[in-house]
This record gives C-alpha cells, structure tokens and sequence, in this order.
C-alpha cells in the first residue's frame, strides 16, 4: 500500500519522522515481513496492531536493527529517518549509531542490576559521559520526563529491582528518554502491568510524543485507540490498512480490519 | 423375561465387589511398590549423609585424641611441624602457609583467566566454537590430578627456571600455576553456565541503548550473574584447597613456614599423603597427627562453602 492506494489520501501524515520502503525481514528462510510501506509521523504515536504472529514486534525491531543481534536475519528495503533521510538498514550504517538515535522500551521491564540511578545514567555511560554534574541533570530530567522522580528521588542507590512493576517499566522509559533519542520504540510496554499501571503509562505517553516520536506495538486495540494518532493494522506480515486511529477504528475500508477490530478474529 | 432380569441383576450384584476388591488388591499392590521405591530412594540418601557423618566423627573422634597430647596453642603458634621427628614439634602454620600460597597462586591463575575466558566463550564466541569448547573443557576437567603433578614437575618448573634460574626443581609457584590451569575448566564452565543464564531480555535492553558487545557484557551480563561466577570461585577454591596430588610431587614434601612461592613447602594434603603413605602405628601421634591435619582442612573447606553460600545470596538477582 502506498499513499495513492490509501481510501484517506488527505489523512496522511503531513510530517513524517521515518518511513519504511518495501520493507521485508526473514528469520533465515521464513520470510516475517512482506513488503511493508508504513509512515511514522513525527511527534505523534503510530501504532502497530494485529493478531499475535502478525510480524508487528519484528517490524518495530528493525527500526532499532535489533535483528543484528541474531544470526540468519535479513532486512531488505529501507527505512528512512528524517530529517536526514537516511537508509538506516544500510550495510554500512553502524547499528550502535541507529540505536543511539532510536530507543527502546521492551514488553517485560527489564531493568539493570544496577541502581535506580544507574539504569537511567547506563546511555549516557555507555556514550562516555562521566561528568558527574551532567549525569545529575539527565537522570532528574529522565526521571521527571517518566514522571518517577517524585516516588524514587529519595532512592536513587537503591536497586532498581526493589520497585514495582509499573514503576519498572516507567524507570525503562526514563532510561531509554535519558539520552533525548529521536523515535522511541515500545514494544507491548504495558502487557505485564496491572489497569492503573497501564493507565499512568499511556497518560505518560500522551505528554511524551510532544517532545519524541512514538512507534508503539500493542495487543490491546483499546489501548491503541486511546492513545495513537496513527494505526497501522497487520496480518500475517503484511499491512492490511493503515489511517488515522479515530477512521481506522470507526470506518475501517477493509473487511479485515473491521473484523479485527469488532473482535470478530484475532 | 423378568427371571433374566434377575439373573442379569445377580450378576451385577455378583460382579461389582469383585471388581471393588480387584481395585482394593491394585492399590495395596501399588502402594508397596512406592514403599519399596521410597524406602530405596531414603536408603541412598542416607548413605551420603552417613558418609559425611562418619568422615567428621573419625577425624574429631582422632583428632581429640591428638589435641589430648598437643596443646592448641602449640598447634596453631608453632612454627614447625615435625611430628615424625626426635624432637616433634606440631605446629600446624607451616602446612597452612603451603596450602594458602599454593592455592593462591591458583586462584591469581584462574579467577582472571577463567572469568574472561567465560565471557569469551558466553558473551563473544559463535555457538560452534562454544560448542567444541565446552567438551574440551570438561576433558580438562577428567585428566588425572597425578598428570598435573608431574606436568608441573618436569614441564612448568623448568620453564620457570629459564626466568628464575635460581628457582628450586621443588617450588610453590610451579604447582600453583598448575593447581590454577587445573581449576581453570570448573571456573570457565559455572561462570558461562552462570551467564548464559542471564535473560536476554537485559542483553537486548543494553544494546537498545546503544552499548558495544564488551559493554554488555561488562557493565550488564556479568553484574547479573555475580552469584553464580561467586558461585563457580567459590568451587575452585575448595577444590585448590584441596587438591593433593600436584603439590605432593611438585611442591617438595618438606613443611616450610614461608609466604614465598619460590621456596619448596609441604601443604595440608601433600603432608597427609606422605604420612599415610607409611607405616605409622595405629593410635601413635604421628598417625593422630593426619588427622588433625584433616580436621584444618575441613574446618577450612567448609568455611570457604559457606562463604560462598552467604555471597551468593548476597549477589543473588531477581530476573
């Protein structure tokens, strides 16, 4: 599907923040991803959503080229990232240099056995940073922006293992936030977390996209009509309809979706 | 029609208790069986344990008889050992110094070595290469000690004599190197176990932001397996502590009060080896003397055993 073929011409987005072109992924032999051509708009939330297999957390780890860290897989396309419109699964791209520009925020909370502190300083260690001033000012500044510093500020040598889920997962958040990427990837961020921990991450997401453009897989089509502005909907590796959340959810052009979308599969 | 009805009833009737006390006669069968099969199962585990408290009785039960005729204060002060001499002398420091050099010199061999050569082999290597590594290792592993003792003899000692020519054919530092090539597989093998248990969730978490390899495994793989890898040192310093054979050949069997690891010295073990080797009249001091000797080196093995149990915990990580 490209911008000629979409039922909503005038509903695409208007600035965009990466693009994929023919994007597709095999494991080894399995082709995952067939020719996807999906927009990512620039500070605002896309959204992936599709049953479970549909290639929708493959498709969000090549933006980070997570896949290189595995032997056997295969990118093929591209994936531009503007302002500088470059081909980010180019063979001569650096995948460290993608990840510094591109974060991620992983379905399980996965902090360091570090403390609180740590985790959040870990991009900025990672990038050189020793200056004790400076590591401060972006842990608080993190921390704020994930809207944890008022619940761990008294703690920040304690291990970040002693906090709750919820909090793990905003802690992730601040992690990934600590180095002002460009994109910020989440993949299923709240699918371990109970309703109000769910809740005060999708409210975090809302304040977030004003500063960092979102890329975000889901399981929960509630969770993305409430929180996207962009949906893409995906069937066994392929893009089945792409549009505003608010069309896509309400008058979906293809069958599919709406079947998907009245709970009638998936 | 109705009589067979009743015959069919009286069958029924016939039939259902036999079927209750064939179910009955089953159960009681299985049941024995599992008694059986429990009682053989408790049977070996209480030979291991029996075992463990035999061992401990005798060297107390010996060892009481030792200390009846050497004062604990000559025991641990004195600095000679020489129990088969004229002029006997027990004091226990010349052998725990032996055992102590020895095995450090192993551990300053085979902590580092081993620690990177698991992050090596976990973290860095392809899966083919970890897969013919990891049997060689374990090969290592099921050499005899005695093969070591001589390969430190008549291998490691001459070589170290090009550096220290002044070096004895009889050494510490020889062995020790030895003892630490010969701990090497355990340390390597727990530590990548230990590692590779590592979720790789929080590997894919480091790389997301940005990190190197060597970063991952530095600042993330190896924090999150510090139980295991404590784990894995903690093994290798039991088994150095212990280890007999290379320092009985390759170490000299002479008690030698000296932290130098370019002297010849007799450990714990070397200097049980020795005298067990000859005929000492049952009940005589010499021959108590062993076992006292023994009761040092449990007293320390256990100790290192539960050292490492409290660092585990310690270090111990929730995923």
């Amino acid at each position: 599907m490209n911008q000629l073929d979409s039922p909503h011409p005038q509903d695409w987005p208007k600035s965009l923040k990466a693009e994929t072109r023919a994007l597709s992924f095999s494991y080894g032999s399995r082709l995952a991803l067939k020719n996807l051509s999906i927009p990512v708009s620039e500070y605002q939330i896309t959204a992936l959503i599709g049953p479970s297999g549909c290639g929708k957390s493959t498709f969000l780890r090549c933006f980070n080229r997570m896949h290189d860290l595995y032997d056997g897989n295969r990118y093929e396309g591209e994936i531009l990232l503007y302002p500088d419109s470059r081909n980010i699964l180019a063979s001569e791209v650096d995948p460290i240099e993608v990840r510094m520009r591109v974060a991620m925020v992983f379905q399980k909370p996965n902090p360091f056995p570090k403390s609180i502190y740590e985790n959040v300083a870990y991009g900025l260690r990672v990038r050189g940073t020793t200056e004790r001033q400076v590591l401060d000012e972006k842990v608080e500044q993190a921390l704020r922006s994930a809207a944890l510093w008022d619940e761990v500020k008294d703690r920040l040598p304690a291990r970040a293992t002693s906090l709750s889920g919820g909090q793990q997962q905003r802690l992730c958040i601040a992690r990934a936030l600590a180095t002002d990427p460009e994109m910020l990837l989440l993949d299923e961020p709240t699918s371990a977390l109970d309703p109000m921990a769910t809740a005060s991450i999708e409210e975090l997401l809302l304040d977030l996209k004003s500063r960092v453009t979102i890329l975000m897989v889901t399981h929960n089509m509630q969770q993305a009509a409430r929180v996207s502005d962009w949906t893409a909907f995906m069937y066994l590796g392929e893009l089945v309809e792409f549009g505003l959340t608010k069309q896509l959810f309400t008058t979906p052009s293809k069958k599919q979706t709406e079947d998907y979308i009245t709970g009638r599969f998936g | 029609m109705s009589k067979s009805i009743v015959a069919g009833q009286e069958a029924i009737r016939i039939k259902k208790p036999d079927a209750r006390v064939e179910a009955a006669a089953r159960r009681r069968g299985r049941q024995r069986r599992e008694r059986v099969i429990k009682g053989g199962l408790f049977f070996a585990a209480l030979i291991s344990v029996a075992a463990t408290v035999t061992i401990i009785a005798v060297l107390l039960s010996e060892s009481i008889g030792f200390f009846r005729t050497v004062p604990l204060t000559d025991f641990f002060t004195d600095t000679l050992w020489t129990p088969l001499f004229a002029d006997p002398h027990y004091g226990i420091l010349p052998l725990l110094a032996g055992t102590l050099v020895t095995s450090g010199v192993g551990l300053l061999v085979a902590i580092p070595l081993g620690t990177v050569a698991a992050i090596y082999l976990s973290e860095f290597s392809s899966s083919r290469l970890r897969e013919v590594m990891k049997p060689v290792l374990e090969l290592l592993g099921a050499v005899p000690t005695v093969v070591y003792g001589y390969f430190a003899l008549v291998v490691v000692t001459p070589s170290l004599q090009l550096l220290w020519p002044d070096l004895p054919g009889f050494n510490m530092l020889g062995p020790g190197i030895v003892i630490g090539i010969m701990i090497m597989p355990f340390v390597i093998s727990l530590s990548e176990d230990a590692m590779r248990a590592v979720p790789m969730v929080l590997r894919e978490g480091s790389y997301a932001m940005g990190a190197t390899r060597l970063q991952t495994a530095w600042r993330v793989v190896v924090p999150a397996a510090t139980s295991g890898i404590v784990a894995a040192y903690v093994l290798g310093i039991s088994r150095a502590v212990g280890e007999t054979m290379v320092v009985a050949i390759a170490a000299g069997q002479n008690p030698n009060l000296t932290w130098n690891p370019l002297e010849p010295a007799a450990t714990i073990t070397a200097y049980i080896v020795q005298v067990a080797l000859g005929d000492l009249p049952h009940g005589s001091i010499g021959y108590q003397s062993i076992f006292a000797a023994g009761l040092v080196l449990a007293v320390m093995t256990f100790a290192f055993n539960i050292l490492g149990h409290i660092m585990r915990k310690r270090f111990r990580e929730v995923y």
